[in-house]
């Protein structure tokens, strides 16, 4: 059997109470930890022999149920699943306990997710169907199509993703990685039949997928592993598939990178910008763009760069292209 | 020691709107006695943007930038974040997907040539601390940059998703990088650390989401302004186009005046090799390197 291996860690743990104080605060703790212990263990020691008035939320404690989901200097964990020495790993040996959002807090760790609920309701999380109520036979699902769900289906609301997510703290329409990921869950279901629904849903500029900001927080924080970016990316494809992207910028910044690779192999960035913003729209660049001319950042058209052996780029462009726009 | 040679693929930004970046590039490569060889046959990566439009089409010119590296028989190297995150995912979904390996071959074919998955991708960051090493880059140090404060700002698509990156970064940690840092340290600087560090500078949403943009590169300006750093660095062009040109934008929706210098990673590094400004495009900044 292995020896048990232990250390000291201080930890800093968030505390407010939103009926009683003006401004939250920071508890310390000095405590020895073993290398078998998570995150849970130290919460449930501080409370049961230090301070009964810390507040959090436990329940399953095996990394299902998803609600004692939150951050240790700033990375989104369940703490039932993280383990001590694997934060001391990446932290060193003082760790900041954290709400995943300090801006809803109820109560110490507690935090409301009322607009993680609500975000999560508003792309129909469920399976939108005609059904008979007393089926002859079981309605069977292939292999094949059961994969193409990938991982959406793993996602246990933990919040994770959705308390990370740079866009989502910016801009409060946003729907968010957790619920972007259960849109294209039930939509990729061969069995549903409010995938358009839910396409208009995340094709809406503001609220929708155009606002992501790509930067892979959601990818990276997933204690499930579901990969919500890579969903993200489903749903823009599957827009454009379902021929309902809007001739706006943001789909005409996607598309112009076809356009200016078959052109030139390379990015033209100036024709880019012109492209997506239109010709209206683009004059809002200009102060940039001087500033950019001035300081020879500004490729003119008539000396844009070309790839080498471009003819073979244009080929593939033809022959490799899947969807018109 | 053998010298090191690579593939270099430039992409876009750095022919174009950073010029700087590609000649710093060269100037430190020089310098230090690394080989680069210039892909140019790549295509751009598709920025992350050409493949919510289309995916299969996106692979395929990947997976060509990289067949020209495998001619070579070298490593590819990328000094843009964005192009290294979109070459390394395209390298692992053909190197784990048989099927879609053969598919892209299928369409690669047409132009005589065949994706095998023999060279490796990496940023030249990595490179320079893998490869060529700290150590050796300490003592080529001429003016050691001592008597600066320097944050840091990784930038997303070198650092995350870890499961990707760690493939080709040394294992680097999104929540706690350390490779910027190490090399300020042996460039004689001083880091600074901050919490934007390892945080979102907003460029892809730029045109679409604009408000959330500007305030993403805001708080990032700011929160290394409230570090004391006299300026930042970075290992992608396009967290530099934000955070140099764009700082006015990131003013107005801040609600606060945020202003620094932002060098590219071969500009600070040539900077202690004893490289000169001319030589390091210092000239081509919007937000002017009062410094040197």
């Amino acid at each position: 059997m292995d020896t048990i291996k232990s250390q000291q860690v201080t930890f800093k743990v968030f505390r407010f109470n939103e009926e009683t104080d003006y401004l939250p605060y920071y508890n310390t703790y000095v405590l020895d930890v073993t290398h078998e212990e998570v995150v849970l263990d130290i919460l449930n020691r501080i409370k049961w022999d230090h301070d009964g008035s810390l507040s959090y939320r436990r329940s399953c404690r095996h990394g299902i149920c998803g609600v004692c989901s939150i951050k240790v200097n700033g990375k989104g964990i369940l703490a039932c699943k993280s383990r001590l020495f694997d934060l001391i790993n990446v932290f060193g040996s003082e760790l900041v306990i954290e709400p995943l959002s300090t801006k809803r807090v109820v109560k110490d760790l507690i935090i409301d997710k009322k607009d993680f609920w609500d975000k999560h309701a508003s792309i129909k999380p469920y399976l939108v169907s005609d059904i008979e109520e007393h089926p002859a036979s079981e309605h069977l699902v292939s292999p094949h199509d059961a994969e193409k769900l990938l991982e959406a289906d793993y996602c246990i609301q933990c919040g994770a993703c959705h308390y990370s997510c740079p866009a989502l703290a910016i801009n409060e329409e946003f729907i968010g990685p957790a619920a972007f990921a259960a849109a294209y869950r039930f939509s990729a279901d061969v069995r549903d039949e409010a995938s358009l629904e839910r396409l208009h849903i995340v094709n809406e500029e503001t609220q929708g997928v155009w606002d992501c900001v790509k930067c892979m927080e959601c990818a990276q924080v997933c204690p499930k592993e579901v990969n919500p970016i890579e969903k993200i990316t489903k749903l823009h494809n599957m827009v454009f598939e379902a021929n309902i992207a809007k001739n706006n910028v943001a789909t005409r910044h996607a598309v112009g990178f076809a356009h200016s690779i078959e052109k030139h192999g390379l990015l033209d960035e100036g024709e880019l910008v012109r492209y997506s913003e239109g010709n209206f729209g683009v004059m809002k660049h200009i102060p940039e763009a001087i500033a950019m001319f001035k300081n020879g950042k500004i490729v003119m058209p008539w000396n844009m760069p070309k790839s080498k052996n471009l003819d073979e780029i244009k080929k593939l462009i033809k022959s490799s292209s899947t969807v018109k726009f | 020691m053998e010298k090191l040679k690579y593939a270099l693929y430039t992409g876009c930004t750095a022919r174009e709107s950073t010029p700087e970046l590609l000649k710093s590039t060269m100037a430190i490569a020089d310098k230090l006695g690394i080989e680069l060889v210039l892909l140019d046959e790549a295509s751009c990566c598709g920025a992350s943007h050409l493949q919510d439009y289309d995916d299969f089409l996106s692979l395929v010119l990947n997976a060509r930038n990289i067949c020209y590296a495998e001619k070579l028989g070298l490593t590819m190297v990328t000094i843009c974040n964005t192009c290294q995150l979109n070459t390394a995912m395209t390298k692992h979904r053909l190197d784990t997907n048989p099927e879609l390996k053969v598919k892209v071959n299928a369409k690669l074919a047409e132009v005589g040539l065949e994706y095998k998955g023999t060279s490796e991708v990496t940023h030249f960051l990595y490179a320079l601390i893998q490869d060529y090493g700290l150590e050796k880059l300490a003592a080529n140090v001429k003016v050691p940059l001592s008597q600066f404060n320097i944050a840091p700002f990784y930038g997303c698509h070198n650092i995350r998703p870890s499961e990707l990156q760690n493939l080709s970064n040394g294992g680097e940690n999104p929540y706690n990088p350390t490779s910027l840092d190490d090399l300020i340290i042996a460039c004689g600087g001083v880091n600074v650390n901050y919490e934007e560090k390892n945080k979102c500078c907003g460029f892809h949403a730029e045109l679409q989401s604009p408000r959330t943009a500007a305030i993403l590169t805001g708080n990032a300006i700011a929160g290394a302004m409230d570090a004391n750093a006299d300026w930042m660095v970075t290992p992608c062009p396009l967290c530099h186009l934000k955070l140099d040109v764009q700082n006015h934008g990131a003013s107005k929706a801040l609600g606060r005046e945020v202003h620094l210098p932002v060098l590219h990673m071969p500009q600070m590094v040539g900077l202690a090799l004893g490289c000169t400004p001319v030589e390091l495009g210092l000239n081509h900044h919007v937000t002017k390197v009062n410094f040197v």
